[in-house]
């Protein structure tokens, strides 16, 4: 990974984060613009974080650069303070969990199988499962309530129970952070708030969570703090009150769009309108 | 039953397999004969027919059957297909180039090591250019463009060696065609010892590679992040596979269909993790090649059928059975959001 060291003055890191970015630029070979350009970040220890903003904005490249999945062309990137370089994939993954927007098994798999993938950076080429992570496997699979799903294929399962196995699957590794890309896009309310408030729950624990999300209303209820990109550049960050605001929402949507303050919830309510 | 339970019970098909191996042939020897002769006892032509031409025979079946089933399975893995089989990338076509070029030049004629040297050095090529070709500018493999690539290097090869057998003679095409057609004839101890030394670290490499594997399987950007080094992997597995596989091919010429089948029915009985699977489909393999090898010797006496036309006999009808199985179960391979 090579990266320039032009860290300004005014962004050092903070040592008690979890995901730091500064200055970032991300541009994907033959691709006209930057799909990341000076994005800088700080996501804290133990927050619950959400990176919002239009299809095509750079969150999911935003997640990849994070973890050295893409490589940055400037700027820094570092996770629990320490750079890219200092982790190997074993140790990284012993630390960030990720469920990805989709994945595709080749062959048939069981619930209980894809979550023991989990498992893979704590054990030997041959080795087998310790009670450690047995116990690490079925507290996984109890929290995202897939316990009775256990011996089912995934082919035979729900869009929700698949994406609740994924997420079992991430925090069977463990992770200090856990990091999502649209873990609820296709799932219905129920669904959708149950995954939420179990991320909700692994944060108050000390767990770290950044979530990507197209749902504004959601991430201001749940996110402590928002992080909103447009096209690869950062439109907004900081409390949800601060980010919400009609202006900057209007301009990065292109859409018509009232804020109002929600009495049930006392956040921030986004309103589409329509155009005209 | 229990993957423990399949491993004792193809363990157990490999030994008496085996043993009716070595019991069949041409000559008329009884039982009795045949366990003499293997304990070093008996008539001199008997210990000749039974250790010096059916026992190394019947192992190269076992190293040949094991090493095409298991190297179909990390095929499999790699290209993230139930359908991809030991020669998807151009192997059996750099080595038939070999091999015909020995068979052309003279030189299988006077040198009995020629062919297979010729074969072997035919498949390096082959297995070369392919991850040549597929290396991207970041030194990443592809597996997509590998396949491609294996595609039509494969048909680079085939036409290299349709060329040379358009200006051979009829005995030399006839050789040649018979050669494809895979043979386990001719199978003696200083050939079975040398596919040995090139088999088995190969087995023993790729079992250890049975984990990221199976994360392979999942994907390659979710295995990176569950901590598998995921580019190493690919190419280890490439590696080792293909070189298991040209050890074979320049041993008994190409014989279809094992690892194809063979690992996907394994897959059926026991699931997709590879730490099983690998095992248990080396032994199935063998198995299976030395039962092909027993009906291709005893079918039509005195001719020997070609051990490809046998296994191609089984593998396509079998093979059509799982698609059409797989078919009807929706493949069940398409998940996330």
């Amino acid at each position: 990974m090579a990266t320039e060291s032009t860290e300004p003055a005014e962004t050092r890191n903070d040592a008690s984060a979890a995901l730091w970015a500064t200055e970032l630029r991300v541009h994907y070979p033959n691709a006209p613009a930057p799909a990341l350009d000076s994005v800088s970040m700080t996501v804290p220890r133990g927050s619950f974080y959400a990176v919002l903003g239009p299809n095509g904005s750079g969150k999911s490249t935003l997640l990849r650069a994070l973890l050295g999945m893409v490589p940055h062309q400037a700027g820094q990137t570092q996770v629990f303070g320490r750079p890219m370089s200092d982790w190997n994939r074993r140790a990284l993954a012993q630390e960030a969990g990720v469920v990805t927007q989709s994945e595709s098994v080749a062959f048939p798999i069981t619930v209980r199988e894809l979550v023991a993938m989990g498992r893979y950076p704590y054990l030997g080429a041959l080795q087998s499962e310790t009670p450690t992570d047995k116990e690490a496997i079925s507290e996984a699979m109890q929290m995202c309530d897939v316990d009775n799903l256990a011996q089912r294929y995934l082919s035979t399962l729900s869009g929700g129970e698949v994406q609740r196995t994924r997420v079992a699957r991430a925090l069977a590794q463990e992770p200090n952070v856990l990091l999502l890309d649209e873990p609820t896009a296709s799932l219905d309310v129920r669904h959708e708030m149950e995954i939420l408030e179990l991320l909700r729950a692994s944060a108050a624990a000390g767990m770290t969570v950044f979530l990507i999300t197209h749902h504004l209303d959601l991430a201001a209820r749940f996110a402590d703090r928002l992080l909103l990109l447009d096209r690869g550049r950062v439109a907004a960050e900081g409390e949800p009150e601060e980010v919400l605001r009609e202006e900057t929402l209007k301009r990065v949507y292109e859409w018509p769009i009232s804020v109002s303050n929600d009495p049930a919830t006392g956040v921030p309510r986004v309103t589409p309108l329509s155009r005209h | 039953m229990k993957p423990i339970t399949w491993a004792a019970v193809l363990g157990l098909a490999v030994v008496l397999v085996f043993l009716l191996s070595i019991l069949v042939g041409e000559a008329d020897l009884t039982p009795g004969q045949v366990f003499a002769a293997l304990l070093g006892e008996g008539d001199i032509n008997d210990r000749r027919i039974v250790v010096g031409l059916r026992a190394p025979r019947a192992v190269m079946a076992i190293l040949v059957g094991g090493g095409l089933s298991l190297s179909g399975a990390v095929f499999q893995a790699l290209l993230r297909n139930p359908l991809a089989e030991p020669y998807i990338l151009g192997i059996s076509g750099g080595a038939a180039t070999g091999a015909v070029l020995a068979l052309t030049l003279g030189l299988a004629a006077s040198l009995s090591w020629a062919l297979p040297a010729a074969a072997f050095a035919g498949a390096l090529v082959a297995i070369f250019l392919v991850l040549r070709v597929a290396a991207t500018a970041d030194d990443r493999v592809d597996v997509r463009v590998l396949l491609l690539a294996g595609v039509v290097v494969g048909a680079f090869f085939t036409a290299c060696m349709a060329f040379v057998l358009s200006i051979s003679d009829a005995r030399t095409v006839r050789s040649a065609v018979l050669w494809m057609m895979g043979s386990l004839v001719g199978s003696d101890w200083r050939t079975v010892w040398m596919v040995t030394l090139y088999s088995i670290p190969a087995v023993i490499a790729l079992v250890g590679l049975a984990r990221p594997l199976n994360l392979l399987a999942i994907g390659e950007e979710t295995a990176g992040y569950l901590g598998a080094d995921v580019e190493r992997v690919k190419r280890m597995a490439y590696v080792l596979a293909s070189l298991l596989t040209a050890a074979g091919v320049a041993a008994t010429g190409v014989i279809g269909f094992v690892g194809l089948i063979v690992p996907h029915s394994i897959r059926l009985l026991v699931g997709a993790d590879y730490r099983v699977l690998l095992p248990l489909a080396f032994l199935a393999g063998a198995v299976f090649l030395m039962l092909a090898d027993i009906a291709a010797r005893t079918v039509l006496p005195p001719t020997e059928v070609p051990i490809g036309v046998i296994t191609a006999f089984v593998g396509v009808p079998l093979f059509l059975l799982l698609l059409r199985r797989s078919v009807g179960a929706g493949a069940g391979t398409g998940v996330g959001a």
